[in-house]
């Protein structure tokens, strides 16, 4: 290794595909990024085209290297991270994917969830794999892609289609696809299946009959930090040395890596993630448990999760959707023409409710409308929502752990919002820190990569790169924090038992 | 009432000629197309090339609609944007060099907005100056965007500035001497001329057009960010050069 310079990260997101270059300082040296198309074909349906994906790896590698005109034997690993619980299947003969993705903001698996939960309660598979029943994880989808071809299922069951989310998708196409592809996942997006057993860290095959998914599609769960092979494509001989989720990948990033440390990354949605270290902590306000981490044959370290599912989105909606703005950041100067929200609050229950309300009957509404309100203060709404779905996490959080939050450290594209960063400041009523490098999923990706071989020497030397960008202190009077946080927390209430059949448009 | 000025519209009735057009024109063709001498269509056909209204096609020498005419529609950059653009680079700088990094525009003739603001990183205690209004003429930042502003000769010529320590330049005149250096060499410079003990390197950001829209910089102690002999260090100005090279490339990807 001593002649690498740099280590390579893919993030592949919700949005885009990136790939990042960083430096043995842990500094970002050169930066490629595709978007790939969302599919929306029904209500409450969001699918991605997972070939295009591959396709855009295999753009953006190469530009990023190009770029810091680096050639591959400068480059010591290569490290994934992903968006979670996006689920694909696809032909092991052809590399061929059955259909698009379904990715983690869909909810077509409602009525099949409902179906399940209706014998033992939302809860019945917790103490095993740690999550309540929801559309957001995959196992479901697994089940409603089988269920709906028998074909398919026999083939599933002779090892001919095969599952992944987006990291084992890719692993197995960089690694020869249909001639001889790894089939391997890792144990953070293992653990976003409901199919694993979250103590011994493998397929549970109770769940998996719970769920009719045949053990012989899945892949095999790995460490994150661990050399899984060498590429075969894109950059031939470089080995993979990690594979993480993205939000596992952005606490590595953030070398939260003692228990009690978090981090909030503002993306697509948004969520912050609590180490909890060996132990396992279960929650009793709402929050998932998940495995953090686990590097090489060390023991694992697990995380508490608030997950919020709709706040980037929230943003990119006002602008392809209702074509208000015509690039994300220009929301911040929207809002900025208004003092303040005039009243109007929106609650983007786009996919039901995560965290801490986990309620996927629920819709997003937009209240307090009246002949005041303009454009700005429904910009000013949207970076509220933001703001006050943190509260509400971080409120659980608190209450989990029996500790009062001290500071939050973010990152994620939405820190770029100057307005939202003091917003969510004023809310929680703490300081609010960016690290020197905001790309912190790819930075986790690079680092796990770089320790599997041996570039960086181990984890704790790790944070002495880790130094404060900005830091946004909380301004808001009390009153006001208390009588807004009243108001948006009636608008949740409001956004409750909205659809009623599993036929509702919007299912 | 005064007469209509026959080349304008003759430039006109050529750029009109070249958008309806589905392929690039010669210079004959034009000429032929307007009943104009080709000596005449020559002329004002290179005169819209000079200010970018028309483009040479490389390969064929024929003419079509530059992109400086679709820019004209175009609104000026969001400053929310050029953060969320700059934003990787800026740490990147900040993280090689040790210094605050600031990103700022005109937002008045003589006044200069931080629009983005990166810590020093060392993790001391800091403020985020996002939105601090400094004045143009004494800082690093405001130079490198005054260098490249048409009306900076007429407003500074005769201008006595302000002044905010000893070093502070308030002679219009001098500033305007100290503008033509920057633009020679690429970068502006300011040591305590706005704050005792601190010093500042910034170089133009231009958009993928060529306009300058703000200015990136570093600031920080006289004592790293000089030399001996209290000149900033062009090492450090080369960092900074890169940064808004990057900067610029991010906009134009952003804009396709
Ligand atoms: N300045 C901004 N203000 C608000 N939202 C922003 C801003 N810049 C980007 N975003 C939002 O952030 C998201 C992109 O962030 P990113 O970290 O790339 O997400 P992901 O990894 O989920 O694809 C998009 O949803 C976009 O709408």
């Amino acid at each position: 290794m001593a002649n690498s310079t740099y280590v390579v990260a893919i993030d592949q997101g919700t949005t885009s595909t990136r790939c990042i270059l960083f430096d043995h300082a842990g500094r970002l040296v050169s930066v490629a990024q595709r978007e790939h198309r969302q599919f929306f074909p029904r209500p409450g349906w969001v699918e991605h085209d997972a070939t295009e994906i591959w396709r855009n790896v295999e753009r953006v590698v190469p530009q990023a290297v190009n770029q810091a005109r680096a050639s591959t034997d400068q480059i010591a690993a290569i490290g994934i991270a992903n968006q979670r619980e996006t689920s694909v299947l696809w032909e092991r003969r052809t590399g061929r994917p059955i259909s698009n993705a379904i990715t983690w903001q869909d909810t077509r698996t409602a009525g099949l969830v409902e179906q399940l939960s209706a014998d033992g309660g939302s809860d019945r598979f917790r103490d095993r794999c740690g999550l309540p029943l929801m559309t957001y994880f995959s196992g479901p989808r697994i089940r409603w892609m089988l269920d709906r071809d028998p074909v398919l299922r026999e083939q599933a069951e002779a090892g001919e289609v095969l599952f992944g989310t987006m990291e084992t998708w890719l692993i197995w196409n960089m690694t020869g696809g249909p001639e001889g592809g790894l089939h391997v996942t890792d144990v953070t997006n293992a653990s976003r299946t409901m199919l694993m057993d979250i103590h011994g860290l493998d397929w549970d095959q109770e769940l998996l009959d719970a769920f009719g998914v045949p053990r012989a599609m899945l892949p095999e769960i790995r460490s994150n930090v661990e050399v899984f092979t060498s590429t075969t494509s894109v950059l031939p001989g470089v080995p993979i040395g990690a594979a993480l989720g993205d939000q596992q990948a952005a606490l590595f990033g953030q070398t939260c890596f003692s228990p009690g440390e978090a981090k909030c990354t503002y993306g697509t949605g948004a969520f912050l993630l609590l180490n909890t270290g060996p132990d396992l902590v279960n929650s009793s306000h709402g929050l998932l448990t998940t495995v953090g981490y686990k590097v090489g044959d060390r023991d694992p370290i697990y995380a508490l999760e608030g997950s919020i599912a709709v706040t980037g989105s929230l943003v990119q909606w006002l602008r392809d959707r209702l074509g208000l703005i015509s690039s994300a950041p220009e929301i911040e100067t929207l809002a900025l023409e208004v003092e303040d929200n005039g009243g109007c609050y929106i609650v983007p229950a786009f996919s039901g409710l995560f965290a801490p309300h986990w309620r996927s009957e629920a819709r997003g509404l937009i209240i307090g409308l009246t002949s005041y309100i303009t454009k700005g203060h429904l910009a000013r709404a949207i970076l509220e929502a933001t703001a006050w779905q943190t509260r509400e996490v971080v409120d659980a959080m608190n209450a989990d752990s029996g500790l009062a939050l001290k500071g939050l450290k973010v990152d994620g594209g939405m820190t770029s919002d100057h307005l939202l960063m003091q917003t969510v400041a004023d809310v929680l009523d703490v300081p609010v820190e960016r690290p020197m490098v905001s790309e912190t999923v790819s930075l986790g990706a690079a680092y796990a990569a770089g320790l599997a071989v041996g570039f960086w020497p181990e984890l704790r030397g790790l944070r002495r790169h880790w130094h404060r960008a900005a830091r946004w202190l909380p301004e808001m009077e009390p009153v006001r924090r208390e009588r807004e946080y009243g108001n948006w927390q009636r608008a949740v209430e409001r956004t409750y038992d909205w659809l009623q059949h599993e036929d509702d448009p919007g299912t | 009432m005064p007469g209509t000025v026959q080349s304008i519209e003759r430039a006109a009735a050529v750029l009109r000629l070249l958008a309806q057009s589905a392929r690039p024109l010669g210079v004959v063709e034009i000429a032929n197309a307007l009943s104009l001498p080709k000596g005449t269509a020559h002329g004002i056909i290179r005169t819209l090339h000079s200010v970018g209204f028309v483009a040479q096609d490389s390969r064929s020498g024929r003419y079509r609609i530059g992109s400086g005419l679709l820019r004209l529609h175009e609104p000026p950059l969001d400053h929310n944007e050029l953060r969320a653009c700059a934003m990787n680079w800026t740490d990147t700088l900040a993280a090689r060099t040790g210094e605050a990094v600031r990103i700022g525009v005109l937002t008045a003739p003589l006044e200069l907005t931080v629009v983005h603001h990166v810590f020093r990183p060392d993790d001391s205690v800091q403020v985020m100056e996002v939105g601090r209004v400094l004045p143009a003429h004494a800082c690093a930042l405001g130079k490198a965007v005054l260098a490249y502003h048409p009306d900076s000769p007429a407003l500074l010529r005769d201008a006595a500035l302000e002044p905010f320590t000893p070093r502070t330049v308030t002679s219009g005149r001098s500033l305007l001497g100290q503008l033509s250096t920057v633009r020679e060499r690429g970068w502006a410079a300011d040591v305590e001329e706005f704050t005792g003990g601190e010093a500042g390197i910034a170089v133009p950001i231009r958009d993928h057009g060529g306009a300058v829209v703000g200015a990136v910089g570093l600031a920080g102690a006289p004592q790293t960010v000089c030399d001996g002999g209290r000149n900033p260090r062009p090492r450090l100005a080369v960092h900074v050069m890169e940064t808004a090279r990057a900067i610029t490339g991010e906009l134009a990807i952003r804009r396709e």
